[in-house]
């Protein structure tokens, strides 16, 4: 369904913006119909540029997003309206996302104005309630009240309401957990499930390997703007390859057992690693010679799990 | 018992009246142990960590009394608790790790803070040095600005400065809450190995995440719309907790091997009431499928077995 080719993103910073930063480096995976996708990775990992582009809030420096075929880039007019009727994102903080000085559902009726200015309001009117309903909010309880009035959980809630009201397929949601309490988080993971079992696909971006090992179908793992593994999240957890994604599944903290002993190491100084090589080899604790010269490529070790990486990856060694 | 803290009562002064933040607090933390302060947005966690060292307005302080080595705390005195400030109780705020001054190297930012405390610097720094080594930090980092240093640096820098006097009791607010899985490892690790050293006696380490606490506590207090709910040893928290809002938290967790396909956690149904004007009796009893008549009085919070208190009337 969608389909990210070689997608790089550089941003320039610094004074007239000279200074490159590279964010998102050759990134090419798919998402299908009816799949959660976890985009899993740390801070400046890239996974929130990536859910921007997808959403045409920035544009790639290189590479082609396809939405059914066609670069989502070209679309203008009635295709471009389209593609925002199918493909919508909800983002981390919830009270962010909406005008204080509004009623929280100025967002449906924002959505009618743009996508169905000629529909009747008593039509619309239980579109809004099914759609709150499908999110397992009681319209009589949410609707005519100011953001403050709400929770963050129903705030957010609100936020997967509004896009269901159009004629979403793709639903790209980034750290919409985060900010949400222990025993509400949970409800709102469930609903994103229920809504992939009614056919919907989710690009789910998180820091949080439990929810997204809860959650997920496939995940991928970025680390500094590159994908470092994806595969099947049941293999990735349970059989990681790449020594990044191996150091994550360390450090998760269990509620049923507790941290072992680790061989990875925290950062020591401000110092970046070189340009060359793979981006994980200044913390890598089985890097070779060659990493430091040779960025691995993504190589596909068994069926659908890919890895980045010289010595678990090569051709020249074994997967294991 | 390094600290002991007696019906704390702290409320915020608001236009439109008191909110009842902190509902009468009693616990203790023992020498050595790092107590896990856990409970949804809102509860009072932070609230009752602040309190303990910075009282200022609009927190209101209502009653109760604090002891810290046997010594009374005079909490409600901004001026008399800076003798305890940094050298005997310290603080690490949450988002303290941006709010280092982006114009001062490292270095004499630590110094600067030293002498309001009339250290001297020099005198201190081969600790220093040895300290930023325990938590794997080059030296060079002391000539950085806080700007030059990744998240995870500067919550380690963080660290290291407020334990720098060896304070007896360490509040750690959230410290883990914005940094990745691996930093967030370092950081918990650093605050067992700094107890274990003894640069710190006891720990109140305030998140809203039980896996972190899971991994690092000794005990957990559980805290729910400003009351205590629950306070027992790390495991008993998580496999026999006694108060029904501590067992659908813990029953609400996912953990890793927990697939939504094949095992659906559930939520709690329900928000927490106002804190303003808060209904009597246990204020968790909208929410508690177990509630009855009794829950309208306050529950007290009550030792069931050695180190283990609840405060529901099912459980007493």
């Amino acid at each position: 369904m969608l389909a990210l080719e070689n997608v790089t993103k550089v941003y320039r910073t610094g004074a007239l913006g000279l200074r490159k930063l590279i964010a998102v480096s050759e990134v090419s995976f798919e998402i299908g119909e009816r799949e959660i996708v976890a985009l899993i990775g740390e801070s400046g990992s890239g996974k929130t540029t990536i859910g921007k582009m997808i959403l045409r809030l920035f544009r790639p420096t290189s590479g082609v997003i396809r939405f059914e075929g066609k670069d989502i880039f070209s679309l203008r007019g009635p295709a471009l309206k389209d593609y925002y009727r199918q493909v919508q994102g909800v983002f981390q903080d919830p009270f962010a996302s909406y005008n204080p000085i509004f009623k929280a559902d100025r967002v449906f009726a924002l959505i009618r104005e743009e996508f169905y200015p000629r529909i009747r309001r008593s039509a619309w009117e239980q579109r809004v309630e099914e759609a709150l309903r499908a999110v397992g909010l009681n319209p009589s309880d949410v609707l005519g009240k100011y953001p403050h009035q709400l929770s963050g959980g129903q705030l957010q809630r609100f936020l997967i309401a509004r896009a269901l009201l159009l004629d979403i397929r793709l639903l790209v949601a980034d750290e919409i957990i985060s900010m949400l309490d222990a025993s509400t988080r949970i409800d709102v993971l469930n609903l994103l499930g229920d809504l992939r079992d009614r056919g919907l696909s989710i690009l789910f971006i998180t820091h949080d390997l439990s929810l997204g090992y809860y959650i997920s179908d496939r995940s991928i793992v970025l680390y500094r703007g590159r994908i470092v593994e994806m595969g099947a999240t049941e293999r990735i957890y349970a059989r990681p390859l790449h020594p990044y994604t191996e150091m994550l599944m360390e450090s998760i903290p269990r509620i049923d057992g507790r941290w072992g002993a680790t061989s990875h190491r925290v950062e020591r100084s401000a110092v970046l690693p070189g340009a060359f090589g793979c981006v994980y080899y200044p913390r890598c604790p089985i890097a070779q010679e060659i990493c430091a010269r040779r960025v691995p490529e993504l190589a596909e070790v068994e069926a659908g799990h890919f890895v980045a990486c010289h010595v678990r990856g090569g051709a020249s060694s074994s997967a294991g | 018992m390094a600290l002991r803290v007696e019906n704390l009562r702290i409320y915020y002064r608001t236009l439109r009246g008191y909110v009842h933040a902190v509902e009468g607090a009693t616990f203790s933390v023992g020498d050595g142990e790092i107590m896990g302060l856990a409970g949804e947005s809102g509860c009072g966690k932070t609230t009752l960590g602040h309190s303990l060292i910075y009282l200022k307005p609009p927190m209101a302080y209502i009653e109760g009394r604090v002891f810290l080595d046997g010594r009374e705390l005079p909490i409600w005195d901004m001026d008399r608790m800076n003798e305890f400030r940094f050298r005997h109780i310290s603080i690490i705020p949450q988002y303290a790790m941006n709010a280092l001054n982006p114009t001062r190297r490292i270095g004499s930012l630590i110094a600067d803070l030293l002498a309001t405390r009339g250290i001297d610097f020099r005198q201190i720094l081969p600790e220093l040095q040895r300290r930023l080594d325990l938590v794997q930090l080059s030296q060079e980092v002391l000539k950085r600005y806080p700007f030059e240093l990744s998240g995870g640096m500067r919550q380690r820098v963080v660290m290291l400065i407020s334990t720098l006097l060896n304070p007896s009791l360490l509040i750690a607010d959230e410290i883990t809450s914005a940094l990745d899985v691996s930093t967030q490892r370092a950081v918990c690790e650093m605050i067992v190995e700094f107890r274990n050293r003894g640069f710190v006696r006891s720990t109140i380490f305030i998140t809203h995440d039980m896996s972190i606490l899971y991994q690092i506590a000794d005990t957990i207090l559980v805290m729910y719309a400003g009351q205590l709910a629950e306070k027992a040893p790390v495991e008993t928290i998580f496999r026999s907790p006694r108060h029904p809002y501590t067992r659908m938290l813990i029953a609400s967790l996912p953990r890793v091997g927990a697939r939504q396909r094949v095992e659906r956690l559930k939520g709690i149904p329900g928000s927490p009431p106002p804190l303003l004007d808060p209904p009597p009796g246990c204020r968790f009893r909208d929410r508690c499928p177990l509630a009855f008549e009794r829950c309208q009085e306050p529950p007290p919070f009550v030792e069931v077995e050695p180190g283990h208190f609840v405060a529901c009337w099912r459980e007493i």
